[in-house]
């Protein structure tokens, strides 16, 4: 292995910055005579619009304007579009509901804007937002996406009858149910995925600047996509065509899926700067961050598992009900369809799969897509249905997955997918050992005596990440073509800059993309320099989200590489007098296999510029581009162990322990690996324990801060235990899988099946609060003095 | 944050003239709780009056009675690292050191804490169960006349508390469950051994406040154990219940926070 | 308005400011310090953490004016010159950090933490000391390695130089 090549520990590049206090996020970026924006919000869940009198905040020191949803819409800004276009079973598209970033009329979340303040001050803008006087009619609300199926719910959109936006269906229904009518046994399930507020640490902001003498703005912005959100900025909102727009996003802290997005708030300082003629900055407070950042997940769901006598599963039938809340956002249409019962079939070799999702408005925050999108779903529904059946039959869960696990590939799911390559007995047995899985009742008999509930519970999890290809993806219904570019630039003296159109907001790749080139050309990573997030450098890409920027932007990378590469080569052989083929480079030095003969990398860009003695025909310069489709989806798996201790008395859950066993294919940096895996876990966990987006039922979120929302801490989770065990994907030149999502897929149901386990095999919804908890601790304790 | 103009006093006599002086004043010790409330506009005073750097109001020391005062602008740090406090009354230096987090308690006050009364501070319980005496610049109150209700006190309009006493006791231990997203107290209880007798008060659970729990005192002066508590209780009808736990289950939590405390006193 | 007399990274500063101005404000708008970040309006998430008179508070919990006449560091004027601070290094050799909102905050907290509480501290006592510091990345876990990989090394330090 090269010292700072693919599965070196390399330490990050971007570090100095950001534990120097020099990161540069879009707050920290000022501009001259820069005014300041508040947005008006919504305090009903729903409510008429009947006006807005902006007079008493006008005459407020400081104030430039206020400017509302009539104006908005008159200046033609155009509606907030979702970017995936689902159909009914009965072959209908999707209902959508007009969602205008100021609403002039008719509200249907708290939190949502109405106007906006200009003003010198952020503190002036705030002011003056609190006396702008709108003019409600309240109507009643719906929260819960059950509840607004019902023929008596309040409506939201005229769009949208019964508020479905579209009943879905994936698989054979006639297959699936010829397979239960021969079923030996059948496990029947309710579950609940609990709705989750991302929570980056760095709340959204943005600065737009209108350059009324060029016509061209620039837009400082949260985003883990800065091209898409120029793409649609320009082509939907009508702020301004591409090339009259540029769209930074310098350093993010941190996305989690809710910054892939083009909110209101975007779109608006963008409008408002050309209307005040000045630049214009919002930065959202954390309590609007709740109100307005994308929630994720929210489904109800039932499902049923058919088992033939020798313990098989046969077939897996699901209805879910997914809460989009009040309107569509980028992709909440494929989360809950493409990206969730795709992954039905889990590691399983399951003949026949059925799934049924209907997407439901209600009066609270948009739904999209969060750290696994779709994935978790799945997952925590395959993964507590196979556990529940495990247990009704009598089986260990390990032994009844295995005896269910897929083990030849490539391998077709009922559900769309194609599953290139995978071991999963390879994770489930490098868990088990990780957890002394085998050992585990001397520890829960040990548990027992301190008066501690003690469980184990397991989790064999798969997800698609890479989402691909285009053409597949774009039959399917999504509105982009879902590749990766890559531009390498390098420079004469040798120094290289790679530009990508991934985005890192967190996740490294400053040091792995530049660990590519050094694995490439035996050059040191400080020679590299990779530049992202900016759309006037790099020409287009798709940005960061569903673990993509490895198996797809590093495959992008790899590809330029391919070229660099090739041409260096023929610099080098025309120099050297050898031929191409007899070149290698290793070391930063282009050698001619054999010999002592050799140029350094410097040497041959130095040629390549200088131009004064290269091949025949050859253009000067060393910089290629490359656009990278995949073939195929890639396919992370792996096992996750938890074990928890319960304390009847307070009903609080202690994780005592936790492993993850799993295949991310070729890895390039195991450290940065492992962060993402802590990282995901403990969303994960979150989910499990902690975390719950909560409405009453007029659509107030109660949980609208860290007083109410409980993020996890550091008391709240141990450290990890990790086992890595690669199958190389076949479908990309790295043979990378993703690993930015997994911890937090796999997570949940470990926690879930665990605190069930240690509870004597109850079901739990999540979170499992001490409370619940602590209600079932008291039903479970009897029973289990008595056994 | 509404505007507002800060004031900083050296002294207690200029912090009474700026309070008198002023419209709708406040009184600014730590801020770790009236700042933030501030900022989402949920207190709007026209003036703050910053007693933090009074050193009349700040310090520890023990009477000749074995008794430890407080002055009102010592931190929740200083309280739990003290060694009197330590020694004398480790439940309370345990109280102080598990308020808030590092951070908070570097900055809030005691005397913050209880002219706030938060339903679900942690200092009440002390003052409750040990019988501290509350001392202002216009008088003293007892504990039990001190905390009125939630969030309310015996204090008159712009009156400064200066200094907490609390008298000796021979046990002391507090145990808290905190609520899991603000680290407040859903049920924390004191158990005092006083010289009058065992004495236990809860906060967090409570819908007025604090309060005493005189079935589980009399059940220690029986025998200071935690299993003479059984399963007693509060009545659950009393309890605050909210998204994180009903209450009943606050109720529970009373009984196992007791138990543990007295098992740790 | 308010008189703010106080030093920020050994520099005395000295200025107007509207009596309202949080400190975060402060040292963020009124100096350019932007390394201390503002992640939460509940004074919770620990993201502007900065040590005054030695000791680390939360910025957005605290008025300029309340910190008039004291000594603030922020994570600008942690290092020594070009020497990171020791909980600096450790941060960037366990990783434990990804996105870097939050490390201004943990950075300052951990040096608060191993200077209150001595060096060689144990992982338990780490996590409880963390409870006013929210990260979303990193899952903590290479945040506790790195505090506890500092307080080692601050632990050799002082017995080397005894």
């Amino acid at each position: 292995m090269k010292a700072e090549g693919i599965g070196a520990r390399v330490l990050r590049k971007e570090d100095n910055r950001f534990i120097s206090g020099k990161g540069n996020y879009t707050d920290d970026v000022v501009l001259p005579r820069m005014g300041h924006a508040a947005f008006v919000r919504s305090p009903h869940a729903h409510a008429k619009v009947l006006g807005v009198n902006a007079e008493a905040a006008l005459a407020m020191p400081g104030v430039d304007a206020v400017l509302t949803g009539h104006q908005l819409v008159a200046d033609g800004i155009g509606n907030i579009i979702c970017g995936w276009l689902v159909h009914s079973k009965d072959g209908s598209p999707m209902n959508m509901g007009a969602w205008r970033a100021l609403e002039p009329e008719h509200v249907r979340f708290v939190g949502q804007a109405i106007a906006v303040v200009i003003a010198d001050t952020p503190q002036q803008a705030k002011d003056a937002a609190a006396v702008v006087d709108v003019t409600y009619e309240e109507l009643p609300a719906v929260v819960d996406s059950l509840a607004a199926l019902a023929t008596e719910a309040p409506q939201l959109h005229e769009e949208a009858p019964r508020n479905t936006s579209f009943d879905w269906e994936l698989g054979e229904e006639q297959q699936v149910a010829d397979a239960f009518a021969n079923a030996a046994h059948i496990t029947k399930l309710d579950l609940t995925n609990n709705r989750l507020v991302p929570n980056p640490m760095e709340p959204r902001a943005a600065l737009a600047d209108y350059n009324s003498a060029e016509e061209h703005y620039t837009l400082y912005t949260t985003s883990q996509n800065p091209h898409v959100a120029r793409l649609v900025l320009s082509a939907f909102y009508n702020v301004a065509p591409e090339h009259k727009l540029r769209v930074i996003a310098p350093d993010v802290g941190g996305g989690f899926g809710s910054k892939i997005y083009i909110y209101p708030e975007e779109i608006v300082c963008l409008w408002a700067s050309k209307k005040v003629g000045r630049p214009v900055k919002w930065n959202c407070d954390r309590t609007e961050a709740f109100l307005t950042d994308a929630h994720g997940r929210d489904h109800h769901s039932h499902a049923e598992l058919a088992m033939d006598a020798d313990n098989r599963i046969t077939a897996l039938r699901v209805e879910t009900t997914a809460n989009l809340g009040a309107y569509m956002s980028l992709f909440s249409s494929a989360v809950p369809t493409y990206l969730y019962a795709t992954l039905l079939s889990g590691q399983y070799d399951i003949p026949a799969i059925y799934a049924n999702v209907k997407a439901v408005y209600t009066n609270t925050t948009p739904v999209d897509a969060y750290r696994g999108a779709g994935r978790p779903e799945a997952t925590y529904l395959v993964e507590t249905i196979v556990d529940k059946a495990a247990r009704e039959l009598g089986l260990d869960p390990a032994d009844f997955r295995s005896h269910n696990f897929i083990r030849s590939f490539p391998h077709q799911t009922p559900v769309i997918m194609n599953y290139d390559a995978g071991d999963y007995d390879a994770t489930l047995s490098a868990a088990k050992q990780a957890a002394n899985y085998a050992d585990f009742a001397t520890r829960k008999a040990e548990a027992a005596a301190r008066g501690k509930l003690r469980g184990i519970g397991l989790s064999c999890y798969i997800e698609a990440c890479g989402i691909a290809p285009s053409q597949a993806v774009g039959s399917l219904g999504a509105g982009v073509g879902l590749w990766e570019s890559a531009e390498v630039r390098v420079n004469p003296v040798g120094t290289i800059e790679v530009l990508t159109g991934s985005h890192s907001h967190g996740q490294g790749h400053e040091t792995t993309f530049a660990q590519l080139v050094a694995e490439r050309f035996g050059l040191p990573t400080d020679n590299v320099t990779i530049v992202h997030g900016d759309t006037d450098k790099v020409q287009f890409g798709m940005g960061t989200y569903g673990s993509r920027s490895g198996a797809v932007g590093m495959s992008a990378l790899a590809k330029a590489l391919d070229k660099v590469e090739v041409k260096a080569k023929r610099i080098a052989a025309h120099l050297l007098e050898a031929d191409e083929a007899d070149i290698t480079i290793e070391d930063g030095e282009l050698k001619i296999v054999g010999t002592d003969k050799k140029l350094s990398f410097t040497d041959v860009s130095l040629a390549a510029y200088m131009a004064h003695n290269l091949p025949e025909g050859m253009e000067p310069g060393l910089k290629e581009g490359a656009f990278y489709d995949p073939q195929n989806f890639t396919f992370p798996a792996g096992t996750h162990v938890c074990e928890v201790e319960i304390d009847p008395a307070t009903g609080k859950v202690e994780i005592v322990q936790f492993v993850a066993a799993d295949d991310f294919g070729q890895i390039i940096n195991p450290m940065i690996v492992e962060g993402q895996v802590h990282g995901g876990l403990v969303q994960g966990i979150g989910q499990a324990l902690l975390e719950n987006a909560a409405y009453d039922a007029d659509g107030q979120l109660l949980s609208a801060s860290y007083m109410d929302y409980t993020m996890p801490r550091a008391d709240n989770v141990p450290s990890f235990k990790l086992e890595t065990n690669s199958t190389l994907c076949p479908s990309n030149p790295l043979g990378m899988k993703g690993c930015g999502e997994a911890g937090a897929i796999g997570a949940p149901p470990a926690v879930m099946n665990a605190i069930s386990d240690a509870l004597g095999g109850v079901e739990v919804s999540m979170p499992a609060t001490p409370e619940k908890v602590w209600r079932l601790a008291q039903a479970a304790l009897p029973k289990q003095a008595a056994e | 944050m509404y505007e507002t103009s800060y004031n900083r006093v050296s002294s207690v006599t200029e912090a009474a003239t700026a309070l008198d002086a002023a419209d709708d004043p406040k009184i600014l010790a730590g801020g770790q709780t009236l700042i933030p409330t501030m900022k989402q506009r949920l207190a709007a005073p026209s003036e703050l009056v910053d007693i933090r750097q009074v050193d009349e109001l700040h310090g520890i020391s023990m009477q000749a009675d074995g008794a430890i005062r407080i002055g009102a602008t010592t931190t929740h740090a200083e309280v739990a690292a003290n060694a009197d406090v330590r020694a004398q009354l480790p439940g309370l230096a345990s109280l102080a050191g598990h308020i808030g987090d590092p951070h908070v308690r570097y900055m809030g006050t005691i005397g913050g804490s209880l002219a706030n009364n938060d339903p679900a501070a942690d200092y009440p319980a002390a003052a409750l169960a040990l019988g501290a005496t509350i001392t202002t610049n216009k008088g003293s109150y007892s504990a039990e006349e001190f905390f009125t209700g939630m969030f309310e006190t015996a204090l008159q309009e712009n009156e400064i508390v200066t200094a907490v006493t609390f008298p000796v006791a021979q046990r002391t231990a507090y145990a808290k469950f905190p609520n899991p997203a603000s680290r407040y107290a859903m049920a924390g209880v004191f158990v005092a051994q006083t010289p009058s007798g065992p004495r236990v008060a809860v906060t967090g659970a409570g819908q007025e406040g604090v309060f005493r729990m005189p079935a589980m005192e009399a059940a220690l002066a029986e025998n200071w154990a935690a299993d003479s508590l059984g399963s007693i209780q509060p009545d659950a009808q009393d309890m605050l219940a909210d998204i994180h736990g009903s209450a009943e289950y606050r109720a529970n939590l009373v009984n196992v926070m007791a138990k543990r405390a007295v098992a740790a006193a | 308005m308010a008189n703010v007399n106080l030093t920020i990274n050994g520099k005395a500063v000295s200025a107007e400011t509207d009596d309202r101005t949080l400190l975060v404000e402060f040292i963020r708008e009124h100096q350019g310090l932007t390394g201390t970040h503002v992640g939460c309006d509940t004074s919770q998430c620990g993201a502007c953490l900065v040590l005054m008179d030695g000791k680390a508070i939360k910025s957005c919990s605290t008025l300029a004016a309340q910190a008039s006449g004291s000594s603030i560091i922020t994570i600008e004027g942690i290092a020594t010159g070009a020497e990171l601070h020791p909980v600096q290094r450790a941060f960037k050799e366990n990783h434990g950090l990804q996105c870097g909102f939050c490390t201004p905050g943990m950075v300052i907290a951990a040096i608060d933490m191993i200077e209150r509480l001595g060096p060689d501290l144990d992982e338990p006592t780490i996590r409880k000391e963390l409870e006013g510091n929210i990260c979303r990345c990193t899952g903590y876990h290479n945040i506790v390695k790195a505090i506890k990989a500092a307080s080692m090394q601050m632990a050799t330090q002082l017995e080397a130089a005894e």
